[in-house]
This record gives structure tokens, sequence and C-alpha cells, in this order.
């Protein structure tokens, strides 16, 4: 049998077989050895829609920040050489993040590879280590099949970047164009097969546990497994915390939500995860931010692991039963083996976790006696005007832990952060590809002083495409979390850490973005409110107690259980 | 413990992945002992010989990081008595030394190498079997003078099945 073909070029071949895989919205940055790409893009304005962002890491985040919301494929184009390896910071996060991307880079014309080329680099090799697969492509009939395994690669399975790269006479050359989506690849099995035995096994371990307690992460999100969790926990009554990538699969007042593990978790799950009697890691890779130090982590439970990813299984905590699959899957088909339960004196230690937590941590957050404002008090007030509906991006460092232990959420896929490589400069980019993705919805970027002049550039991508962000600084003049770290750490040494900051106020306006400073608690809710109500981009700066810092906290190498509360 | 392993990774035939095998050695600070690649017994399915030093802990978390590569189809580990395995060396040596240093003939005869070409300048010496045998029959020829020495990679079959077959129908 053989396919309709047309004759057309290579490049226009790029941006048809784009379409065909149902992507219409694309992030990047123009450039030499993309020329041709862009030319046909420009020809095809009208059902592919180009964001040009003003460096090519915006415009990977903003690729991340779309994909993360709306469980697509991120698109993301970029030259060779230097915009090639500016999208590297990108797809490094995308891959830890196990977010679905697929990156089009432009390649110096085949016949000078190797040569030096002005603006060649080896970007194939230089991105092999973070990308799930990736692929040179220097003849022209070869575009539409590596675009096709390229989207099937990235979204199926344990998503992740993938990066195509195309020379130029590729793109400039033409070929017998027809689209076939790829179903297969014969060496990659997205899903492993769940072994009936392994799920009973699990189930019997759930219904015999007197003290059973779940961690999910991201997987849950990932494989769209939101409504089985919720079945599972609800009919087995097991409490349930969250890594900072599973925030928000699970409405943050579910009676059976303790909160987050890890590092700067919540009292009661770190405490607990050494007094459980069998835990249950839905979706989540134990990284050490959220195990502290292995040797003491959970060693008096049995542990079941449901993971989509063999390799994660036994990489950093040995586990009894190892429950391979899809998330929704696997949750649904252990259903039917759990009893129902209610395991009501467990859930209330956390409970009671939570009591001194509140005392000693969340009060003063929330409701502080000191005159300098503190982070969690404006999340709480923008909690309060979007009720927990808004998408909520964080940056990284002490915001972003504040972020995600403060913010509510009642909406899956809702929370956008840079959680396995914390890179600094995600969240500005990421908001505009999240509000992209969810043009209905309220983002809400929180963003550290530090942070958002990593990538400030993107205020012009807001400026040119209108993207209605809201942006919250929350300046405390400092890289908080690593002044909070010289300070515990390092005697109050502050090296590097303390920032002479620019006149943000001035900087949003100069992207015509309305911009508020609020420096006195008295005007935070009425900032909050008119940013809320804005139905443009707003920036408000928030002046933050200086040396404010995070806790609980697990200092790196100590025991989850010797979680300090200040 | 760290014990000798023999690492053979069934994969495409693609550029790149040599890269990428390397890399998930790198990144866990694992030299290499030896690497050979070769076709294998399935047709267009290339075979990735790697000997390495590590604990069984690591190797097992390595195999898994090597079969999550797209197009690798399976990798599978193994101590030296779970397989048949050999090196071939390669012994370049003056070829005056043949009727000057009589003792050399015996050298050969006696460790059962073969000599591959002679010419009037050079005589090559070609010896397969285990790393002492090879290592042997240097050390015996070193004080001769040897004008070049080569020695491949391991390569090895397993005694038990590996399945490849199979393995890609069910992909």
């Amino acid at each position: 049998m053989s396919l309709k073909t047309e004759r057309i070029s290579g490049s226009e071949a790029v941006v048809r077989s784009l379409l065909a895989e149902g992507a219409d919205l694309a992030y990047g940055y123009p450039g030499g050895a993309i020329m041709p790409i862009y030319d046909e893009l420009y020809k095809y304005q009208d059902k592919l829609h180009h964001v040009l962002t003003r460096h090519e890491q915006g415009a990977i985040h903003a690729a991340q920040g779309f994909a993360r919301v709306t469980g697509k494929v991120g698109v993301c184009l970029a030259t060779s050489g230097p915009g090639a390896t500016n999208l590297i910071t990108g797809i490094a996060d995308a891959q830890i993040d196990s977010t679905p991307l697929v990156c089009i880079t432009g390649q110096v014309a085949s016949h000078l590879l190797g040569t030096d080329a002005f603006q060649e680099t080896d970007v194939i090799s230089i991105s092999a280590p973070v990308t799930k697969w990736n692929v040179q492509v220097t003849k022209s009939q070869d575009i539409p099949a590596a675009i096709a395994k390229a989207f099937f690669i990235a979204k199926s399975g344990r998503p992740g970047p993938v990066l195509i790269d195309i020379t130029k006479d590729a793109q400039l050359g033409e070929l017998d164009y027809s689209y076939e989506k790829c179903t297969s690849v014969r060496s990659y099995k997205p899903i492993p097969d769940t072994n009936v035995e392994q799920l009973k096994a699990a189930a019997e371990l759930i219904n015999g546990a007197k003290k059973p307690f779940i961690v999910f992460g991201q997987g849950v999100i990932l494989g769209e497994a939101e409504a089985e969790l919720k079945a599972l926990i609800e009919k087995a009554g097991i409490p349930s915390a969250w890594t900072v990538l599973g925030l928000s699969a699970l409405p943050t007042n579910h009676y059976l939500n303790v909160g987050m593990v890890g590092m700067h978790g919540h009292y009661g799950p770190n405490k607990l995860t050494n007094e459980c009697d069998v835990l249950i890691a839905i979706g989540m890779r134990f990284d050490d931010r959220v195990t502290g130090t292995l040797e003491t982590y959970a060693k008096q439970a049995k542990v079941i692991h449901f993971d989509i990813d063999p390799a994660e299984i036994d990489k950093n905590v040995k586990t009894d039963v190892a429950v391979l699959g899809d998330s929704k899957d696997t949750l649904g088909k252990i259903l039917p083996f759990i009893n129902e339960n209610k395991h009501e004196e467990w859930h209330n230690e956390f409970k009671r976790y939570r009591e001194i937590e509140n005392e000693a941590v969340i009060n003063p957050q929330l409701k502080p006696t000191k005159e300098g404002l503190t982070m969690g008090e404006v999340i709480n007030q923008v909690n309060k005007e979007t009720k927990g509906d808004a998408i909520i991006v964080s940056d990284v460092g002490q915001h972003q832990m504040f972020t995600v232990r403060y913010a509510d959420f009642t909406t899956t896929r809702s929370n956008v952060t840079s959680g396995g490589l914390g890179t600094m400069g995600f969240a500005l980019p990421a908001a505009i590809g999240a509000k992209m993705g969810a043009p209905k919805r309220e983002v809400v970027a929180f963003i550290g002083d530090g942070g958002y002049q990593m990538t400030c550039q993107e205020l012009g991508t807001i400026l040119q495409t209108g993207a209605a962000v809201k942006i919250v600084v929350l300046n405390n003049e400092f890289l908080g979390m690593v002044r909070q770290w010289q300070q515990l750490f390092f005697d109050k040494r502050y090296a590097s850490t303390v920032m002479t900051n620019p006149d943000f106020i001035k900087l949003a306006e100069a992207y015509d973005i309305q911009a508020t400073k609020v420096s006195k608690r008295e005007d935070l809710a009425g900032a909050v409110k008119e940013m809320i109500a804005s139905d443009k981009s707003y920036f408000l700066e928030v002046m933050i107690e200086k040396e404010d810092n995070v806790f609980p906290m697990v200092p790196t190498g100590a025991s989850v259980s010797d979680v300090r509360l200040s | 413990m760290e014990e000798l392993f023999t690492i053979s990774v069934y994969t495409e035939n693609n550029p790149g992945l040599l890269n990428r095998i390397a890399t998930i050695f790198l990144k866990r600070h694992i030299n290499i002992e030896s690497l050979n690649v070769s076709k294998s017994e399935i047709e267009n399915v290339h075979r990735f010989t790697i000997v390495a030093r590590m604990t069984e802990v690591s190797v097992k978390k390595l195999v898994g990081q090597i079969e999550k590569q797209i197009e690798v189809i399976k990798a599978y580990y193994h101590r030296d008595d779970e397989i048949i395995f050999h090196e071939t060396a390669l012994y370049k040596i003056a070829s005056s030394l043949l009727f000057e240093k009589r003792e050399i003939q015996n050298i050969i005869k006696k460790s059962h190498a073969t000599i591959v070409t002679v010419n009037p300048k050079f005589f090559v010496i070609e010896k397969t079997g285990f790393r002492k045998e090879t290592e042997a029959l240097y050390d015996e020829l070193a004080p001769y003078g040897i004008m070049q020495f080569v020695r491949t990679g391991r390569i090895s079959v397993s005694k038990t099945e590996m399945r490849i077959s199979e393995q890609l129908k069910n992909l």
C-alpha cells in the first residue's frame, strides 16, 4: 500500500509534521541554521503559533510550563550552536522532572559537519545524557519519521525531552511527504508488564498494615491516576503525603492529605516515615531531598513501590514489593483487592504533629506578630483571592519551599516548579507557557528576587504576547536559601548572597506591565486583590523580612526523623 | 565487594548509542576495562560487550539505566563462571629475531599461538585466550623486544540463553 505523497521542502515537512502531531504552539528563537523552518512558520502562522521568547532558555521553560499544565508535548525551536546550548538547562530540567518535550534545533549543513563551521556545536553529544532520545537528521526524507518517533518517545511511558537536530541542507532539500504517526519502537517498551502476583502481594501488605503511609509523586499526575489514588487512600484510610512534584494530585483540603515529605516537608510526614509499618511509594523516585540519609530511612517499614520505570526500583530504597506499570492501571487494578479500613489512631498521630508544627512554624508564618512580612502570609493572601483554583508557578529557593508548603490546590496539574534540577530562572518563562496552556485559568508565579533576574528578559515575551501572568516577586534582598544555609552551617558568612537589586517596579513598567510594591502588611490584601482582579499581566513586589528561614528542615545528611522545627 | 562483570548489551545499530552507554558509566565514575562492539546472532542487532569492576548492587542499577535507553533492546550482566570468554592479542616482532633467537620459535609453539604473517622486516603472532595467557606470552616475548602489541576487548557468550529474539517479539 503506498501512501499519498506530496513533494515539499524539509522545512515545510517539519511544520506539517508538528501540525500532524497536534502541536499548534511552539516557543523559540530564530537564527541562521534554522531560518528555513522559520520561513515555513511564517507561511503557516495561522495554524501554528510561534512565540518568540527573549532567550532560548525562556523558550524551553515556557514549553515546559505548557507541557506541565496540559499534559501535551511542549515544542521549542532554536538555532545551532549557542541557540542549541542555551536549551540545555531546560532539557536537563525536563529530563529529571519527566516533562514531555520535542526540541528542534537547526544544524549547519551536513557537508560542514565536523569542520568547526560558524555556530556548529555537537548538540547530539552534549544533550545525550539529558535527553530521553535524540537524533540528527541530515536527509530531508528522514524528517517526518524522526518527528513522529520523537513525539511518541517524548509522551509515552515515563515522559521526557527529545531533541531533533536538523541540518540546514535537510531543511532546504525536498522530499516526498506523507505522515504516519509512530506507535511503537521495537527496542522500547514504554510501559512494563504488571505482575499480578506482585499486585496481590502489595494488597496483602496494605491490608495487613497497622500504620500504612502513602507517599506519592508526579507519577500520579503523569499517569492521570488522581481519581484512582483518591479511591485507594479513601478505601484503605491511609494518610498520604506528597513530594514537591506530586503536589496538586490530591486537593490540599482532602482529609487524608497530611502534607509534604522531605527536606522542607511537614513535620508529621517526616517523623512518621520512620514509624510506619508499610510505606507505599507511588510514582516517586526517593530523591535525596525526600529521604535524607538512606541509612535510617524507613528501615522499620515494608516498602511497596509503584512505578512505570523499572530502573527506579531499588535504585535508592530497597523495596519489598515492586508494582511495575502505569499508575492509573496499577492503582485501578489493586483497588478490588484492598479492604476498607480506617486508621484513625495512626491518622491522629499526623494531626498531633501538625498541631506542633502549627504552633512552632505555620502560625508564625501565616499570622506573624513581627513587623516584617513573611512569604507564607503573601502566599496565603493569594489563596484567599484565588480560592486555591490558580495554577501556581514557583522558581527555586526559599520562596519555592514556602510556596509548595503554603499554596492551596483544588485541581491537579496546577503546581509548576523545577523540582529535580532546581533551576533558578524557571518560573517566569514557565508561567508564560502555563498561561498559554490554560488561558482560562489564573496563573500566579512566585519568584525570588534572585531567580527573577535570571530570566526577567521574558517580560519582553509578556509585552509582545500579552500573556496575562501574575508575577509576585518575594524580595528579601538575598539569595535566601543559600543565605539560610550560610546562617545555619557556615557561621553567617554571607558569601555572595547579598543582592543589590534594581527598581523592579520601573523594570516592569518599562515592559508596560502594571506594577505595585508592598512593604507594609496593611497594603498586602488590597494589592493582591487588585492583582487577581486584573485581566492583564500584573507585577507585585513584596518586601519580605530579610533573614527569615524555611522550616521544618531536614539538614543534609540527617535522618527524616531528625527534622528540625527551628 | 567489587567484582569483575561482563555486561552484554543488545542494541539497534544507530550512531550515538556508544556515547549514551559510555555516559552511563562516566556519570557513576566507573572505569570501563574493555569494550567490544560487533554484530550479534540477530540480523540488524548489535552487541556491546563491556567489562567493568563494581559491586553487584551497582551493576544491577547500571544495567537498568542502560536498558532504559530507547535503542537498547536488552542488557545482561554475568560473572566469569557464567560465560565463555576470550580476548585476542597481536604481537609484532622483528623477523631477524626468528633466526637470531631460536627460543622464540619454542615460545610460539608452546603457547599455541599462530603466526599470522611473516615478511623480511617483521612477523605477527596472534594469540587467543584468557587474559593471563596473552599476558604470559607478552611477558615471555618482551625481553626480546615487541615492536607493537595490541589486545581486543573481551568477547563472550553466556552459558545460559539470553533470549533476545523472544524479547524482540515481546517489545
